[in-house]
């Protein structure tokens, strides 16, 4: 439903501005808005395709378990309560590695199984904590290569796509780290 | 310059890195491959509805003239920010729909073009990101808990702070 409701205020807002506005033409560009969709989907499947390729010698080659052992460690402090749960820690593992390997066919699967698994545990304060930092991880992107935005770049004429990296990694690292700062004071005074 | 050159080379090297691992491994690279292009098209096959429905509500958005108000509106608020005030419809819709995100940047990029100060800030802020709401939204009511407690402004903030330092980062970079 929420995408209903998105869709529907951003029609209103749009439909009462125009005629208010008297700006009638502008309802034009919802036909060239649809004729735009299409053409930028095409604009970015072929490197997208590419990219899915690539990522998918990466997993049969086991990179993303490989990831997943090493992530292990991490996870069980970031998580100290559920992880002792064996499946909950390798599942939080699965779900973070293929984050960043930009699976995301893989990693919802393996988070909605770590989540449904924390939830069974019960209605306690910490666990419901560390649902929440689950949440909150798989929000902030951290994606090693942006495929996607890649793309998009290249289809719109960029000299050089993946020139971003650097810039999206210091930007990650930030919002991966305002969201576990906030994790942190949120946990002590939510009740 | 030379990590410009690293960078320039990132789809290369990581291509010829597959290769590698896939010998090492024994891996059938031809079959994996094409076995993951696959699924890149079954994907865009999935999101083009939702972009078909997108992409028309933010031109007409953009058309009405909503959007340069909103600049308006937070131009000093963004500039003493220092975040260029273009980006913010792409800031406001980017936790709520991939789509209108992915419609928003594209917009931005062949405004201002995809190698302009602005083009870039707006490839990191979408690239750096995630559909916040969409997420919250998946994670919890597949867990079936309603009560979503502190998730949501720890997710705002986190966004908060990936848009803040897109901007001062490209800024240093590219500024």
């Amino acid at each position: 439903m929420l995408f209903s409701y998105i869709i529907c205020i951003l029609y209103f807002s749009a439909f009462f501005a125009v005629v208010f506005s008297g700006n009638l033409s502008a309802s034009e560009a919802l036909m060239s808005g649809s004729k735009a969709a299409v053409d930028f989907c095409l604009g970015i499947t072929g490197s997208i395709c590419l990219w899915s390729a690539v990522t998918e010698v990466f997993e049969q080659c086991g990179l993303s378990q490989e990831l997943a052992r090493k992530l292990r460690p991490v996870i069980s402090r970031l998580l100290p309560v559920s992880s002792v749960d064996d499946e909950v820690c390798a599942a939080v593992s699965e779900n973070i590695g293929a984050n960043i390997m930009g699976l995301g066919n893989a990693a919802t699967p393996a988070g909605i199984r770590a989540a449904k698994r924390i939830a069974a545990f019960g209605r306690g304060r910490e666990i419901s904590d560390e649902l929440c930092l689950l949440v909150v991880l798989n929000t902030a992107s951290i994606q090693l290569i942006p495929t996607t935005t890649a793309a998009l770049r290249s289809s719109a004429g960029a000299s050089s796509p993946f020139d971003i990296l650097p810039a999206v990694w210091v930007s990650t690292v930030c919002s991966m780290a305002a969201g576990l700062l906030s994790a942190y004071f949120f946990k002590r005074i939510w009740h | 310059m030379a990590l410009n050159t690293l960078f320039t080379l990132t789809p290369a090297i990581l291509i010829c890195l597959a290769c590698v691992l896939s010998l090492c491994k024994g891996v059938d690279l031809y079959a994996a491959m094409t076995a993951g292009a696959a699924k890149g098209l079954r994907l865009m096959a999935d999101i083009l509805p939702a972009l078909i429905c997108l992409f028309p509500a933010i031109a007409f958005l953009r058309a009405s003239g909503v959007p340069e108000m909103l600049e308006n509106i937070l131009s000093p608020l963004f500039n003493a920010l220092g975040i260029p005030p273009e980006t913010s419809l792409l800031m406001l819709v980017r936790p709520l729909s991939g789509s209108a995100a992915m419609s928003a940047a594209n917009d931005i990029m062949t405004l201002y073009g995809a190698d302009s100060l602005i083009g870039r800030t707006a490839a990191v802020m979408l690239g750096s990101s995630e559909t916040t709401f969409y997420v919250i939204a998946v994670y919890f009511s597949a867990a079936n808990v309603k009560e979503s407690r502190w998730a949501i402004p720890a997710a705002l903030i986190a966004d908060l702070a990936c848009f803040l330092s897109s901007a001062w980062i490209c800024r240093l970079l590219w500024g």
